[in-house]
Formats: C-alpha cells, sequence, structure tokens
C-alpha cells in the first residue's frame, strides 16, 4: 500500500454536514422570515462572498488590494448597462457584470503588475479611481449622479413572478426573495470553488507562490501565471458579486459602487478580524461585522473610528484573527487545507513529519 | 497649452512634491509605505488651523510650532505601533496603516466635522508677481521654493551627516546595521519623525492653497505615490521630477476640461508606469 | 586573564538546533581559530557572540560581565567588533563612510583613525569616494576589517576572511593581522582555510555540527586528528 496525502480530519466531516442542512434551511427561509431578516442575510451573504474574494487575493494569493471596489462598480455597471441598454434581464445580465469586470481587469492587471508589495497596494487604488473617474463620464448610465434599473425590468426579473405566486408577496418583496437565493447560491459556489481549489494543486502552488516566489519558481511553479489566474478569479468574483448588490439595490452611482469604505475597508475589516487566510476566517468575520453594524453603525465617525482602531489591535496583537486564535487553541479546521501524510504501517519507512 | 498652463503645473508640482517627500523618505529607509499619508497630511493642516485659531499667529509660525509636535507623533507611532509590524510579510504594516488612516479621517469628523476649511493667509493668497509672458501666484511660487529647500534639505542629511549615513546603512541591511551600533528601530522612529515634519510643510501649503477637509487624505495620498513611483524609487529629486509631471498632467488635463484633471494626471502615471516601471531616476540596486 | 569566554553556548533556529553547549576561552592577547565545515555552527557561533542572536545571558561573558542577552548595538559599544561573513559592506556608503560608520556607535580614543586605517590599506585610500561595493573582493575585505577596527575594539571577530579570494590575496589580507594585533585587539578568526587559520592562531578550536571536537595548539595537533575533528571519524 502507498502512503497517502489526505485533507480530511474528523471536524471537516461533520462540518460538510452541518453545511448541507444550514444550505437547506436557508432555501428554506423564505417561508417563515419576514423581509426584514431576508434583506440582512442578503447583506451578510454578498459581504461574506466578497471578503472571501479578497482572502483569496491577499492571504493566499499575497496580493493585497484595496482597490477591489473598482469591480464592484464595474460589475454593477455592466449589469446596469446591459439592462438599460438592451432591456435585458438583470438575472440574466449577472454574469455579464462578471465579465465586464473580468475584461477591464486585464489591462488593470497588467499595470498592476509591475509594482510590487506595498505599492501593488496603492497601485491597486489607483487603478479603482481610474476606472471610477471614466465611469463617471459614462452618460448613459447616469454619468456622476448616477441612474436607476428601468422599473419594468426589475419588476419582471426571473424568478419573480414565481416567488409572487408561491408566497403570495408583492413584487419588491419577490425581488428580495430572489436576490436572496442568489446571493446564497453565490456564496455556496464561491466558498466551496475556493474550498476545492486550495485542495488542489493549484492551491499548494498558490501556497507556495505566497511563501516564497523564488522557491516556488524553482520546483516549477510558473509564479506570474498564478498570480494573474488568481487577481482575474477574484475580479469576476468580486465583480460577479457587486452586480448582485446592486441588482438588489436598483439603484447605482459611481461614488456608491466604488466606495472604498463599503467594498474595501468593510471587506478588510471582516477578513482581519476573522481570520486572514482561512475559509473559516471571514465567516466569523461577517458575524462580528453584522452584529457591530446593527448595534453602532448609527454612531457614524465614532463607530468607523472604533472599527479602524479595531483593526489596528488585532493586526498588532492577535495578527491571525478570532479563528485564528481558536483554531491554534484547538488545533481546529474546518475547512482543512493542510495536508497530512498517512504511511501505511509495516511498509518498512520512517514516518513523514 | 500655453507657456502659462505649464508654468502653473510646474509649481504645483512643488506642492506633490512636498505631499511625496515624506513618502519616499520612509519607503526608503524601511520599506514601508504608511496608507495614511495622505491623512496624516490633511491632519497636519488642521493642527496648523488650531494654533492658528487658538494663538492668533500667523500660519508659517503656526507650522513651526507644529513641526516639532508633529515630529514627536510620527516618532510615537514608529516606535509603538509601526515598529511591531515592520518585518518580513508585507501585510501587517499595509493593514495597520490602512485602520490608521480611517482612524485618523474620522477622528478628524468627530473633531471638526465635514465643513470645508481653509488655513487664511491674507494677502498672501492672491499677491503675485508679474514676470512678462506669465504671471506667478506668490503663494505657488513659495510652495515649489520650499519643496526644493526640502529636497536641498534632505540630501544634506543623508549625504553630510552621521544620521544620514545611518539612515542609508539602516536602508541597506539593518542586521549589519545593528553590529555597528545602531539601533534600527531608534532610526525607523526617527525617519518617520522626520517625515512628519515635511508632512508639517505639505500641510501648511495645502490648506493655505485650497480649501480641506477631513476625507481628502487618500486622494493626497495617491498623488504623493505616483510622484514617488514615477520618480524612482530611492531618488529625492526623481520625486520632485515625479511631482512636476503629474502637476503639469493635471493643469493641461483641466485646460482641456476641468473634469478630466485628476484623471489626467493618473493617467501619465499609468503611462509612466507602462514604460519605465522603476521610474526615471530608479536606485541601481534595491 | 579570560577576555571573552562562552559557557555551555546553545542556540537555535526555531525548531533546528545549531550549537550544543559550546565552551570557548579568548585570553587577552590571543588569535583564537575556529575551524569546521560548513554548517558546523561556526557562524552562528559569532552571531551569538556578537549579539546578532540572542542567548541566555550568562552563556556569553565578555570582561566578567554576561552579556549573552545583549543587542548587537550594545555588544559592539562594549569593545567586540565584528567583520561580517561576506564582507556585507553597505552599498549606498563610500568606503570612507562605510569606515566611518564602523565607530558610530562606540567612539574611543585608540591606535585605529582613518588615517591608521588608511596607512594599513593604502589603496583604500585611493579608493575612498568609490561606492563600497565597487571594490575587488580583497580590497571589500579590507574595507570590512577597517570598519571594525574604526571602533578601537577590544575583541575583533572575523568571520571567513578568506571566502572568495584568491591565494594571493589572502596572503595580504592576514598579513595586516600581526599589526591588529599590535594594535591592542585580541582576535577570534573563524576559516575554512586550515592551513592558514593554523598559521595565525595561538589556538584552535574545531566544530563539529554545532559542537567543539577538538581544542589545543597548533603545534599539539596532528593532521589525522584535526580531520577527524573536521569531517566526523567515519568520513
Amino acid at each position: 500500500m502507498h502512503p497517502t496525502v489526505t485533507t480530511r480530519t474528523r471536524a471537516s466531516g461533520i462540518t460538510a454536514v452541518v453545511a448541507v442542512l444550514l444550505i437547506i434551511a436557508a432555501i428554506a427561509l423564505p417561508t417563515v422570515a419576514d423581509r426584514g431578516v431576508i434583506k440582512d442575510l442578503f447583506f451578510i451573504l454578498t459581504m461574506l462572498t466578497l471578503a472571501q474574494y479578497w482572502n483569496l487575493l491577499a492571504g493566499y494569493g499575497g496580493l493585497v488590494s484595496v482597490g477591489q471596489q473598482a469591480f464592484v462598480g464595474l460589475g454593477a455597471y455592466g449589469l446596469f448597462g446591459a439592462a438599460i441598454a438592451w432591456g435585458m434581464d438583470p438575472v440574466l445580465a449577472l454574469p455579464l457584470g462578471g465579465v465586464f469586470a473580468l475584461i477591464i481587469a486585464i489591462p488593470t492587471a497588467f499595470f498592476a503588475f509591475r509594482l510590487a508589495g506595498a505599492y501593488f497596494a496603492i497601485g491597486t487604488w489607483v487603478v479603482a479611481e481610474v476606472v471610477r473617474l471614466s465611469v463617471a463620464q459614462w452618460k448613459a448610465v447616469g454619468g456622476g449622479t448616477g441612474t436607476s434599473l428601468p422599473r419594468g425590468v426589475q419588476t419582471d426579473m426571473t424568478g419573480t413572478a414565481l416567488v409572487e405566486s408561491l408566497f403570495g408577496i408583492r413584487s419588491a418583496a419577490a425581488q428580495d426573495v430572489v436576490a436572496f437565493w442568489l446571493a446564497l447560491a453565490l456564496a455556496v459556489l464561491t466558498i466551496g470553488g475556493i474550498y476545492l481549489m486550495l485542495r488542489s494543486k493549484a492551491g499548494l502552488a498558490l501556497a507556495a507562490v505566497r511563501d516564497n516566489a523564488e522557491a516556488a519558481r524553482s520546483v516549477g511553479v510558473n509564479a506570474v501565471r498564478m498570480k494573474w489566474v488568481v487577481y482575474l478569479a477574484a475580479a469576476f468574483g468580486t465583480g460577479l458579486t457587486g452586480a448582485l448588490i446592486y441588482l438588489q439595490k436598483g439603484r447605482i452611482s459611481p461614488d456608491a459602487a466604488f466606495s472604498v469604505t463599503d467594498w474595501t475597508a468593510y471587506v478588510v475589516f471582516i477578513v482581519v478580524i476573522g481570520g486572514i487566510g482561512t475559509i473559516e476566517g471571514p465567516i466569523i468575520g461577517i458575524v462580528v461585522f453584522f452584529v457591530l453594524q446593527t448595534l453602532f453603525a448609527d454612531y457614524g465617525s465614532t463607530y468607523l473610528l472604533a472599527l479602524g482602531l479595531i483593526g489596528v489591535l488585532v493586526m498588532l496583537f492577535a495578527p491571525r484573527g478570532i479563528w485564528g486564535l481558536i483554531s491554534e487553541r484547538t488545533g481546529l479546521q474546518f475547512f482543512p487545507i493542510r495536508r497530512t501524510l498517512h504511511v501505511p504501517r509495516g511498509s518498512g519507512r520512517k514516518a513523514g513529519p | 497649452m500655453s507657456l502659462d498652463t505649464i508654468v502653473q503645473g510646474i509649481l504645483l508640482g512643488g506642492l506633490y512634491t512636498l505631499f511625496a517627500a515624506g513618502l519616499s523618505l520612509v519607503f526608503g529607509i524601511m520599506r514601508l509605505v504608511n496608507l495614511a499619508h495622505g491623512d496624516l497630511i490633511v491632519m497636519g493642516a488642521y493642527l496648523i488651523l488650531l494654533l492658528v485659531g487658538a494663538l492668533g499667529l500667523n500660519p508659517f509660525l503656526a507650522a513651526l510650532i507644529a513641526a516639532p509636535l508633529m515630529f514627536a507623533l510620527g516618532w510615537a507611532l514608529q516606535r509603538l505601533v509601526l515598529n511591531r509590524v515592520l518585518g518580513p510579510d508585507i501585510l501587517p504594516p499595509l493593514l495597520v496603516t490602512f485602520g490608521l488612516s480611517i482612524v485618523v479621517q474620522n477622528g478628524l469628523l468627530m473633531g471638526f466635522t465635514a465643513d470645508s476649511q481653509r488655513i487664511s493667509a491674507g494677502a498672501l493668497e492672491t499677491a503675485s508677481v508679474d514676470l512678462g509672458p506669465v504671471t506667478l501666484g506668490i503663494m505657488p511660487l513659495l510652495t515649489f521654493g520650499s519643496a526644493i529647500a526640502v529636497i536641498l534639505v534632505l540630501n544634506w542629511i543623508f549625504y553630510r551627516t552621521a544620521l544620514g549615513r545611518a539612515f542609508r546603512a539602516t536602508s541597506d541591511d539593518p542586521v549589519t546595521a545593528s553590529l555597528m551600533g545602531i539601533r534600527p528601530k531608534a532610526i525607523f522612529a526617527q525617519a518617520t519623525g522626520l517625515a512628519m515634519v515635511i508632512v508639517t510643510i505639505a500641510a501648511l501649503y495645502l490648506g493655505m492653497r485650497a480649501n480641506f477637509d477631513p476625507t481628502i487624505g487618500p486622494a493626497r495620498l495617491i498623488y504623493a505615490f505616483e510622484a514617488v513611483i514615477i520618480g524612482g524609487l530611492g531618488s529625492l529629486w526623481g520625486t520632485l521630477a515625479g511631482g512636476i509631471i503629474i502637476g503639469v498632467a493635471q493643469t493641461l488635463g483641466a485646460a482641456v476640461n476641468p473634469e478630466w484633471q485628476i484623471l489626467a494626471g493618473h493617467i501619465a502615471f499609468l503611462a509612466v508606469l507602462l514604460v519605465r516601471p522603476r521610474g526615471l531616476f530608479p536606485r541601481a540596486f534595491d | 586573564m579570560t577576555l571573552l569566554q562562552t559557557r555551555g553556548l546553545t542556540a537555535r533556529y526555531g525548531d533546528f538546533q545549531a550549537l550544543f553547549g559550546v565552551d570557548i576561552a579568548l585570553e587577552k592577547g590571543e588569535c583564537v581559530a575556529i575551524i569546521g565545515a560548513n554548517g558546523a555552527g561556526k557562524t552562528t557561533l559569532m552571531r551569538s557572540i556578537s549579539g546578532v542572536l540572542s542567548n541566555a545571558p550568562d552563556q556569553i561573558v565578555f570582561d566578567g560581565q554576561p552579556i549573552g542577552a545583549l543587542p548587537a548595538d550594545a555588544v559592539m559599544a562594549r569593545g567586540i567588533a565584528m567583520v561580517p561573513e561576506g564582507r556585507r559592506l553597505f552599498p549606498s556608503l563610500t568606503v570612507e563612510e562605510n569606515l566611518l560608520i564602523g565607530a558610530h556607535g562606540r567612539k574611543v580614543a585608540g591606535p585605529w583613525t582613518l588615517a591608521a586605517i588608511y596607512g594599513l590599506f593604502p589603496i583604500l585610500k585611493e579608493r575612498r569616494s568609490n561606492p563600497g561595493t565597487a571594490l575587488s573582493g580583497g580590497q571589500q575585505q579590507m574595507v570590512a576589517i577597517g570598519r571594525a577596527l574604526m571602533s578601537n575594539p577590544r575583541v575583533i571577530l572575523c568571520d571567513e576572511l578568506s571566502l572568495g579570494l584568491a591565494p594571493v590575496v589572502i596572503r595580504d589580507i592576514y598579513a595586516a593581522l600581526p599589526r591588529i594585533r599590535e594594535g591592542g585587539a585580541s582576535v577570534i578568526i573563524v576559516e575554512q582555510d586550515i592551513g592558514q587559520a593554523l598559521k595565525v592562531a595561538d589556538r584552535v578550536y574545531c566544530m563539529m555540527e554545532g559542537r567543539v571536537t577538538l581544542s589545543g595548539r597548533p603545534a599539539d595537533l596532528t593532521r589525522d586528528a584535526i580531520h577527524d575533528a573536521y569531517f566526523g571519524a567515519l568520513a
């Protein structure tokens, strides 16, 4: 018998079962929950998805971007553009938003990758600013003041009719339910996809590049290509999520869609508090963030200042976040990606590290 | 595209150079990019405003008093916070300074509200000198002159003093520098303190030149950063060149269409990045 | 009088232990050589003594004082200077600035001034305004030695002086050693070149895998004993 490499742990097996149960429960939720809860969950799921993509980029890919808001906005504007120019059903236009963000991401990557480290970070911010300023010149989608989704297009979205009859609710509430289900699907696909990728050879290569690009290159990993793949994947995913977020809002403007605070500061906070470089981290982070947001967002600047301060303190004293603390104490991994070598007994060789 | 536009752009470049010089200094010595840099400039402007209001001083004197206060602040920031996160991993310093940026912005919002402010400079604001083909504002001239002076002084410090030797040695090799009796953490604190003095000067001219409010910090950071990249890491005169290029690009863009001013600057930056990723005057090694 | 000694010195890099209870001693005025193959722990020993690595305070004693836990700048201020492995000159500094910075943390009157260093290595005076790293390997080694001497140290640690240098150049470098000792410094040299080490040292320690495997006066040590201590008895 050969030695095998596995990533499964007992906790992960339980997690898989629990996750499936939670997803089933979530799908059924609109039958009992009121509209406010659905909207809150939509917010949680979409922010979680954004956080997972930022985490993929920075935590696993080592590419710290403070410009992901560019792709949130691009995805959203792609959706609005398709809906306004072609009267396209927004639900069907969602992938277009992602694709639009992806297409623009290619030249931006070209520029951004000419910079390294901290300067790459600011470079992504410059790119986001250029995108924002350029989109603000796009008169067809309202220029600097923004625009709304055409009324008919919104109310006739795929699925709303079904939901309206299923639950006996009005169009606006039905739109929220449809958006919620889409957000759920996106979150599940994102987390599942990232988890599977990290468990694959590509994920191992990514970790190698992040830890030591030179060494990774020396064993044949194409570091440059990995960075491109991760950057573009994150751009597409972020764009898709942005499109969905603004599909639900129904109204867009450049300052909102490209907001650093909403789409980068909060996202970074979620990942940092929860635990960067882990899949579990952003899940904890969004819960903490949602509680804080619900309780204190009314305090405006004081609240934001506190968030910033908490973020700084966490980075200083608990850089691996809440999940890092838990994981260190208990060794728990719900989404294990660390590979362990199992050497069958009696094979005559010394056990590995 | 008149001579006047270009000259205005060059003078504007002086302001951007002042924004950038502190950033360049700190990155050169400790490879740290402080994402709160722009917000600290704005904070300096508010500090000067406070001193002017409280003590009835003219802005230049207020800046003179603010400078050592800002030095101490930078020194403490480095000592207590940033020295803890410096290391091979770039993530912690980025995230800490990003958090800091949010703290400073919102702290200023809480303390001073979102109202636009301006540091009054009296007659100086509109004074100008007529040089025939162009008329130059005294304020932009002073700004540009200050930028040149700052760079001259920084170069003097770096290349003619023991402190400057220590800065350069620590930048090259902190471990071997410690074998020479240098304490890198102390050097870093002094460097950040010095950078804050330059920030104070930048804040003075920022505040006198136009209205400011707590949220304009990130845009200043971006201009500063662009100037440093265009100039090339490690070159102070390069930073001046970078500042001028951004300034001229912006004024030329504004002359075509006022809405295009900022975008024009970004495009100039991207263009340089495309053909000269290491900048115009990069250090030979890094 | 024992100027510098280590007592049961241990050192680790994370999980990896590099030194297992090393005892060496340096008497005032002596030249001691540490020899051993790559990975034996010689440079770790130097880094421990110079303060780059932190150890338990009592494991390194200098002039009767425990210095094991002191950082490099404090150790240097007390008079232990290092010529690092690979020279490690500062590329942003000129030759003269590299020399000057050697005295940054310790300004003590003594025989070694800038003029005296130029007297020891005249070629450096010609090259004083060149960037530190724009010199040949041998000249860089001279600068590194001069840099260490500028603090008028009581102990000078020389880590692999001959690394990457041609035999002729190595001879020139080592020719400066007597004058360095005359100036009052006691010397520890780390060498892979056994012949060179035995020529200049009063006493020799041989290390292997983090332990001292042999010590004594060069005259008292046989080639076979050194060979076994250097490579290990099974080699």
